[in-house]
């Protein structure tokens, strides 16, 4: 991948912060559930009164070690949490329960793709497990801002990447890749939007050639995954035009602004933080058992590379197709369905790549949304498919049942039957039709017998439109070349 | 005035003859026998509070304001909810750190002037299911750092025995209370001698349970390894009955540990015969008054006496354990008292502009001077920079500390000390000098290094006719060695019986309850 | 955690230092005899050193029998949003009020 000038290297690391799906809070027993009123799921140990103390929440450290297996990172024998000490109002506590010199896990990596037929490896730095803050919202007018607590205390699991990253789409490949394989897991909603999944970035440039890093800036504030390409792309020129002038680079925060589409230098403030990490004691510290780790790892599902690979041998799909099979689990899972309902792999895949994709897209859902709202969806479709199959339903008249399938959830049959929409394949029938046809195209025939074989389509065309399009064309075809060559 | 000794009486509760407070205070058992000749026993048990202990505290200020509506409503509700608790209506003393729903719990600090809490502590949960008449309110040093009660922000509180000195501390008001006979028992937290010292210091038991045995859910935290939540007694028996209702497994403090309670109450007249006893040298190098020396040096013949085994043992890093102490316990201290700072709870500076600005005024005028001394050493020896050199290297010496016993518990059943070098002091004796004031916590420190359990019973009359206290410790979730211990040295002594004098203004009070 | 391992004399701007860490403030009348003590307390914990603690494991939790305290992740009852706010100093509607930080974009 090209970067700026071509003269220097792009050196970037993303530091992923992952909300965890549990019910309940990491260290209370508060519910999790996005945007209810302020300050409704809170209780006296996220609200960090007095005298509470934190109880870790199983769930979530079974999590951790999930997507630790599956990012293939070493898992820390004994672990212990750490307390961060900073003052923030979000942060009732003013101290982060996090994880500092013995995290969860390290040594990991990710394989993004590195153009066609080719992977690359990006390291996996650390994972480690820590509580979020609440949300801070500032007065527009006034000065004064304020606290939902709601979001304290919601478990998180923090990825940071070596700086293995090169250009800003490969960080934009990384994010997808990680997307994909987590929700693969089932332990995060990995939502932008929703805060579910946030991304901070650390981004250097050095000459081609060099070995050490460059001054690297911290940037914060990108609320999507194209706002994290279109940052880094920014930073990179903004970096290669600074060292360009022969100035350094400073060694900074900076923030995203999505609506001027640059970033800006937070006010530096005047020391760096000093967290004056300890051991949390009010925690005991944690063995990962081996036990847990053999029960974590049986429940770890078929992952997306292995599934694409699968699809390809078992079912003969292409790349492409294997890809968009995979994009998320859910959709895996119902194309197999519809797979072997319909014994038709191909079709199923391009049902659901095509029309079903459409439908959900205009719809604002997705194939677990249809299938919420339609629990026999992958047997209609199925249905539908072997009726197209059999030769009871043109491919227009498929397209057609579908459509109303997908809006009512009717009986495919049903709809077939109500709507006429069944191909005419008895052959008695389609005969009459085409001794007519024959009979009315002398010219067509003449041009067909004299090796004309487009004559053939057009005395087709002629059947279909005698039969109101209802007639089996395949079977139309081999009718009137029999018929002619008679 | 001198102490006065108990006539042993040979009254017993329900002769015709009016029993004096002094035996119907003596215990926990003794209290309930004579609610239960009364006929409105709930009422009554209030009304003894609302008017005694408030004439009493008039002098010794163990409670920071006597609110005597909130007491009459809990002592209803107490009564009507547990008909067969062990402690029903018996007013317990709650240090003013103890999380009671509703009420005001302070810490002794202005920064907490107005705070009540949404929750109860699990302690006061278990006192109150077996129908305990909680008392809030108990006098102590802001935020539990100190040892003589004279850094409340609401004023301090004097020992019952001399006006002129302090209870000792930081659970100087549980001990006075105890004492001067205002409450039946009392509880207080212990993190490096804040029971066990002024228990000593008031002639009173106190108890600090095996760290982790007692949940500190509700305790508001001062320094999160070395805090435990301990009774403050009359008496061994009334001890160990507490510490029966208190402690046990909480799955709210992930500390807790997850062990059967034994039944502290039962057997506690076992014979002490052939038990070893652990006297270290280096508790008796140290200085201490003579007639502290003496004391100890007399109750060891007690022991003796009764059949235990004397046995000489080291515990070389003694002489680290103050050091040790102030470096873990002020940084931790200095992260627990983070939270304080006027956002979602607490006093908050109202003329302050910006946030930084609000946090620090807020935090200045909110915490009195040792509290901000305590912030300033434990965020330095946290800091980068210093965090080998004092929190890592403080730590190592804890385990070396902790070591020392685990040793000497190969050879030994339990070790006995002194509890304090000295008898109560006089009150702004050690204002000045925070360093003096931290050394006389020498004795108690590494029973909270190495979360040991440790008891102090009084065992005689020192300096200025004032009590002392004598120590006992034993390994991990051995309380029941020190029960039976403390238990027979009391029977033999009778020190339990030792009172401070009544102040007039209580003996008027005796006077209108004795009907 | 970065250290050099060694212990320096405390001085007023490192006592100013985590004053500002800590969120106090100490008028300037008052540095010079916070200094004065913590230097004292300092210099009496110096005696630290003459314990040789190289081998030794530092004590992060008392008792080494604790370990894997965990809870189910089932829903527990959260505080009603007025207890919540039942301690505020200062709010807007269930939202807790705090002054801006000044210079903040």
């Amino acid at each position: 991948m090209k970067d700026s000038g071509g003269k220097y290297e792009t050196v970037i690391g993303l530091e992923v912060h992952l909300q965890l799906a549990t019910e309940t809070k990491v260290f209370c027993g508060c519910r999790t559930v996005f945007g209810v009123e302020p300050n409704t799921q809170v209780c006296p140990v996220c609200l960090g009164l007095p005298g509470v103390l934190p109880v870790l929440n199983e769930k979530v450290f079974e999590y951790a070690i999930k997507v630790a297996l599956v990012l293939g990172c070493d898992i820390q024998k004994t672990v212990k949490f750490d307390r961060k000490n900073y003052y923030y109002p979000d942060l009732p506590k003013n101290y982060q329960i996090s994880q500092y010199d013995m995290p969860l896990a390290y040594n990991g990596k990710v394989k993004i793709p590195d153009g066609p037929e080719k992977m690359k490896s990006i390291g996996i730095t650390r994972i480690h497990i820590e509580e979020d803050a609440g949300k801070l919202l500032h007065d527009p007018e006034r000065p004064y801002s304020y606290v939902d607590l709601n979001r304290t205390g919601t478990p998180l699991l923090e990825i940071v990447s070596e700086p293995d990253i090169r250009s800003p789409e490969d960080a934009s490949r990384y994010l997808v890749t990680l997307k994909r394989i987590v929700k693969y897991l089932e332990v995060s909603d990995c939502n932008m939007e929703e805060g579910s999944l946030r991304c901070d970035a650390n981004i250097s440039l050095r000459k081609q050639g060099v070995s050490a890093l460059g001054s690297k800036v911290e940037i914060k504030n990108m609320n999507s995954f194209k706002a994290v390409r279109d940052a880094l792309a920014f930073e990179q020129r903004r970096q290669a035009d600074v060292l360009g002038r022969g100035e350094a680079v400073a060694h900074e925060t900076r923030l995203w602004d999505e609506k001027k589409n640059i970033t800006v230098s937070m006010r530096s403030k005047e020391e760096a933080q000093d967290y004056r990490y300890f051991s949390e004691p009010d925690l005991v510290p944690f063995e990962v058992q081996g036990a847990l780790v053999e029960k974590v790892r049986k429940d770890i599902p078929e992952l997306p590379e292995a599934k694409e690979c699968r699809f390809q041998s078992q079912y003969g799909l292409g790349d492409k197709d294997a890809e968009n099979m995979t994009i998320s689990r859910e959709t895996g899972d119902f194309f197999e369905k519809v797979a072997e309902e319909s014994g038709d792999a191909q079709a199923a895949c391009n049902w659901i790549k095509g029309p079903l994709m459409m439908h959900a897209n205009e719809h604002g859902t997705d194939i677990a949304g249809m299938e919420r709202d339609n629990s026999g969806l992958s047997v209609g479709i199925a249905k539908i498919i072997k009726m197209a199959q059999k030769g009871i339903l043109s491919g227009l008249a498929a397209k057609e049942t579908l459509k109303i399938y997908l809006d009512t959830g009717k009986d495919p049959a049903m709809i077939v039957d109500e709507k006429k929409l069944g191909q005419i394949s008895d052959e008695t029938s389609i005969l009459e039709v085409v001794r007519k046809v024959i009979a009315a195209n002398e010219k067509s025939v003449a041009d067909y017998r004299n090796g004309k074989t487009n004559a053939l389509s057009f005395l087709v065309g002629q059947v279909m439109k005698e039969t109101s399009g209802k007639a089996n064309p395949k079977i139309a075809g081999e009718m009137l070349r029999k018929e002619i060559e008679k | 005035m001198p102490p006065r000794k108990k006539e042993i009486s040979s009254r017993s509760p329900g002769s015709s003859e009016i029993p004096r407070m002094e035996d119907i205070l003596s215990s926990i058992d003794s209290f309930r026998q004579w609610l239960k000749e009364r006929s409105e026993p709930a009422e009554v048990s209030a009304r003894f509070l609302a008017e005694r202990a408030a004439a009493l505290d008039k002098d010794i200020k163990a409670f920071m304001r006597s609110d005597v509506a909130a007491v009459m409503a809990r002592s209803k509700k107490a009564a009507k909810a547990v008909q067969n608790g062990r402690l029903n209506g018996v007013p317990i003393g709650v240090k003013n750190n103890i999380c009671i729903k509703g009420a005001l719990t302070t810490c002794g600090s202005r920064i907490l002037e107005k705070f009540r809490p949404p929750y109860d502590a699990t302690v006061i949960e278990k006192l109150e299911n077996e129908g305990a008449l909680l008392i809030d309110g108990a006098n102590m040093d802001e935020f539990a750092f100190g040892s003589s009660c004279e850094t409340s922000y609401f004023g301090l509180t004097r020992n019952p025995w001399d006006l002129s000195r302090t209870p000792g501390g930081s659970s100087g008001g549980s001990a006075a209370a105890v004492a001067a006979g205002e409450v039946v028992a009392a509880i207080g937290s212990d993190t490096g001698g804040s029971i066990r010292q002024p228990a000593a210091m008031c002639g009173v038991v106190g108890f600090k349970p095996t760290y982790g045995r007692v949940s500190r859910y509700g305790l508001i935290a001062f320094a999160s390894s070395l805090d435990q939540i301990g009774p403050i007694t009359r008496n061994i028996t009334d001890c160990a009955i507490l510490l029966e209702v208190m402690s046990g497994y909480d799955r709210r403090d992930s500390t807790s540990v997850n062990q059967p309670v034994p039944c502290f109450s039962k057997n506690l007249s076992r014979k002490i015969k052939g038990v070893k006893i652990g006297i270290p040298a280096e508790y008796f190098s140290v200085g201490m008054d003579e007639k502290v020396r003496k004391r100890i040096e007399e109750a060891i013949e007690v022991f003796r006496k009764l059949g235990a085994e004397i046995v000489d043992i080291s515990l070389p890093h003694t002489k680290y354990a103050v050091s040790c102490y102030y470096i873990i316990a002020p940084a931790e201290a200095s992260s627990n008292l983070a939270r304080f700072d006027g956002v979602h709870y607490g006093y908050r500076d109202p003329d302050a502009e910006g946030l930084i600005e609000m946090y620090t005024a807020t935090r200045s005028k909110g915490f009195g001077a040792e509290a901000k001394r305590r912030i300033l050493l434990g965020t330095y020896s946290l800091s980068s920079g210093y965090y080998d050199a004092y929190y890592l290297k403080a730590q190592k010496v804890r385990t070396r500390i902790a070591g020392d016993f685990k040793d000497a518990f190969g050879v030994c059943d339990c070790v006995l000390t002194p509890t304090t070098p000295t008898t109560a002091f006089k009150i702004g004796e050690k204002t000045d000098d925070p360093l003096q004031m931290y050394l006389s916590d020498i004795f108690t420190i590494p029973a909270n290094l190495a979360g040991l359990p440790a008891v102090t019973v009084p065992c005689g009359i020192g300096e200025n006719d004032l009590p002392v206290g004598l120590q006992l410790m034993a390994a991990p979730f051995n309380e029941e060695i020190l029960i039976r211990m403390a238990h027979a040295f009391e029977r033999d002594t009778e020190y339990d019986k030792l009172l401070p004098p009544v102040s007039g203004k209580g003996k008027e009070a005796d006077e209108g309850l004795r009907r | 955690m970065k250290n050099t391992g060694k212990k320096k004399t405390i001085t007023e701007d490192i006592v100013r230092h985590a004053a500002k860490l800590s969120r106090l403030h100490i008028d300037e009348s008052e540095i010079a005899k916070f200094r004065e003590q913590l230097a004292r307390i300092l210099e009496y914990i110096t005696q630290l050193n003459e314990v040789e603690t190289k081998d030794t494991f530092p004590t992060t939790h008392v008792l080494s029998s604790m370990k894997n305290v965990f809870r189910k992740d089932e829903p527990a009852e959260s505080l009603s949003v007025e207890e919540v706010m039942s301690n505020a100093p200062e709010k807007k509607g269930n939202l807790f009020k705090v002054p801006r930080i000044i210079g903040n974009p």
